[in-house]
């Protein structure tokens, strides 16, 4: 999986240059070659296009046919061109309200509770009184997991086992909070498919209910082209503050980012890369550029 | 597809629906030259035919490792007791979950199944294997969090052996490729149980998430390398993602795909079907 883009798209230029004409035309051909590797990459096949084509434009503009080493040049710019995409500016999630609310949401298995987790632990870290609301009422064991990790990193969780209704469990949780001299309360939810009606009308009262200063999408980074319609439905149901790229200690390209980015105009403002309680950083958008591409 | 002849047109659809389904653009490609070659030798191909051959090559690259589909959820016959089966795969791909489903359908038929849970680190997976125990009734082997999983395993199969199970299911944890620590367990839990039963495990079962693109081919080349993986299943599929993704796994590594997880419920589970699974990337959702 060590195909290294620029090194082939110089190969490419040098047939080219070889054919002793360039033209447009042939900087098509090339730019033919970077979407083939955004889309090995993971970035949605409509989301490669539209790079290639702003790609071929920029190159166009920058001479890239005349400079030395073309392929460098046009990776260089295809590296800033996926950045920009990916926001340039730093986000942050917002904490306010008394409690401050956080909405976690996204598909099965992504690494919401995980990550919940881990968001907790950072807050305390950064001094917040932390309360953990176990509101997956579905999965075996969902509370116990949280509880553990509640545990682990001193944090408590509010869970009721026998209640079957997601939104009592979080107002009750917030309700717990305000007495208990908490100020940020962490909403834990199931994993649910975008196609599952029912339990996105789930969530979307819950976002409705709480008002959440933050409403997060966790999403394997791992995702593939599959990543655009869920990430669309869910901003749809839940018009969510920002998205947590979960598993990026893996070797994954990651081009979902790039496609969700591009869908649904929302940061991502975390990401995770492990399984521990401190695992969790802030995104930059040239490190994920330069991953999507495989430098 | 909307024309009655196949021009560039239709094949430019083509290649979206194929791309857009995770099928990469290696198999795509394949797929596709395939196609050209028979527009080129049949003078002339309709839309209408091009389906029918569409599946046929796609298919054909299922079968590339000449297995059939399984009919059911039954087990060879020439085993000598207890089948055991290992479960592998990355972090949340629906192992412990597709365990649960597994031991229904076993118990379904009258067959005696016990689950070792060797999944002994992430936080309260063993609490999760038990709850699915008690949901299908089966018993759960265990030492608890944080033990030894390979000796988790071994005891799984060793009551397997006294109890004179038929099955024994060992969940393990989930573990990203690139951890070669976690990958070097994988290889130990083996044979630690071969210790015990020779030709232990019987199956080693790869778990991949549907939803995942192109890195499930690396999953699957990195845990053929660290054990070796018999039989493939694709969860998450009741989504819109396609999981096409494994038709180039199942080709390359000869690997055959035997269950789809299509939900969280018990009866969520289906043996695979190469031509069900081939249409369903040309639904329209
Ligand atoms: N390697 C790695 N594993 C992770 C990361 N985040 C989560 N995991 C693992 O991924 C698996 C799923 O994580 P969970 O937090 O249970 O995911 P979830 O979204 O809560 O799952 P459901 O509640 O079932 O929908 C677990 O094995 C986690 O330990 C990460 O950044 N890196
Ligand atoms: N929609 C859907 N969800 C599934 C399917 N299979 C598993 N899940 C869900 O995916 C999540 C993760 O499943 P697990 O069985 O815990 O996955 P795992 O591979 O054992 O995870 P780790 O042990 O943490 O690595 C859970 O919420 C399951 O309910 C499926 O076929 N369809
Ligand atoms: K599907
Ligand atoms: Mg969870
Ligand atoms: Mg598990």
């Amino acid at each position: 999986m060590f195909d290294n883009l620029s090194y082939k798209l110089d190969r490419a230029f040098k047939t080219l240059k070889g054919q002793g004409q360039i033209t447009e035309v042939n900087v098509a051909t090339t730019v033919k070659e970077i979407r083939r590797a955004l889309v090995d990459a993971d970035v949605n096949f409509k989301v490669a296009k539209e790079v290639t084509d702003r790609i071929k434009e920029e190159a166009l503009g920058r001479d890239v046919l005349i400079s030395v080493s073309p392929g460098q040049l046009l990776v260089k710019i295809t590296q800033e061109e996926l950045a920009k995409m990916m926001g340039e500016k730093q986000e942050d999630i917002s904490i306010e309200g008394s409690p401050a609310t956080i909405l976690i949401s996204g598909l099965q298995g992504s690494g919401k509770t995980t990550f919940s987790g881990k968001l907790a632990n950072r807050l305390k870290k950064q001094g917040k009184q932390v309360l953990l609301a176990a509101c997956d009422i579905y999965r075996p064991a969902a509370i116990d997991q949280l509880k553990v990790l509640g545990e682990q990193i001193g944090v408590e969780v509010y869970a009721e086992p026998d209640n079957k209704d997601a939104v009592k469990i979080a107002n009750n949780a917030i309700k717990y909070a305000k007495d208990n001299g908490k100020s940020v309360v962490i909403v834990d939810t199931a994993g649910r498919l975008a196609v599952d009606e029912t339990m996105m009308k789930e969530i979307s009262s819950l976002k409705k209910e709480l008002k959440p200063s933050e409403t997060l999408f966790v999403v394997d980074s791992m995702t593939g082209q599959d990543a655009v319609n869920t990430a669309k439905t869910f901003n749809e149901q839940l018009d969510f503050d920002g998205v947590v790229l979960t598993k990026l200690d893996g070797d994954t390209r990651g081009g979902a980012a790039l496609s969700i980015r591009n869908v649904v105009e929302k940061p991502i403002k975390f990401v995770s890369s492990g399984e521990k309680m401190d695992a969790i950083d802030l995104f930059y958008p040239d490190r994920m550029a330069q991953r999507i591409l495989g430098m | 597809v909307g024309k009655s002849q196949v021009d560039e047109d239709v094949l430019d659809e083509l290649e979206e629906i194929l791309i857009s389904s995770d099928l990469g653009v290696n198999t795509t490609v394949k797929i596709i030259d395939r196609i050209e070659e028979r527009v080129a030798r049949d003078k002339y191909l309709g839309t209408s035919e091009l389906d029918k051959i569409l599946r046929e090559e796609i298919a054909g690259l299922l079968s590339e490792n000449n297995t059939e589909d399984l009919k059911d959820f039954s087990l060879p016959e020439d085993i000598k007791k207890p089948y055991v089966l290992l479960v592998v795969g990355v972090n949340g791909v629906g192992k412990t979950t597709t365990i649960g489903k597994l031991a229904a359908q076993y118990k379904k038929q009258g067959m005696k199944v016990i689950l070792g849970a060797a999944d002994t680190f992430r936080a309260a997976a063993v609490d999760q294997l038990k709850m699915w125990g008690e949901r299908v009734d089966v018993p759960v082997v265990s030492h608890g969090m944080n033990t030894d999983p390979a000796s988790v395993a071994f005891d799984a199969v060793k009551q397997g052996v006294e109890e004179e199970a038929d099955i024994v299911i060992i969940d393990t944890a989930g573990r990203l490729h690139t951890k070669v620590n976690l990958m070097n367990e994988l290889s130990k839990i083996k044979r630690v149980i071969q210790k015990f039963v020779n030709e232990a495990p019987h199956e080693v079962l790869l778990v991949l998430d549907g939803s995942t693109g192109q890195n499930a081919m690396i999953q699957a080349r990195e845990f053929t390398k660290a054990t070796e993986v018999t039989a493939l299943a694709i969860t998450k599929l009741d989504g819109t993602a396609k999981g096409g993704v494994v038709i180039g796994i199942s080709e390359e590594f000869k690997i055959p795909v035997k269950y789809i997880g299509v939900g969280e419920k018990v009866e969520d589970l289906q043996v695979f079907n190469k031509m069900e699974f081939v249409d369903s990337f040309f639904k329209r959702v």
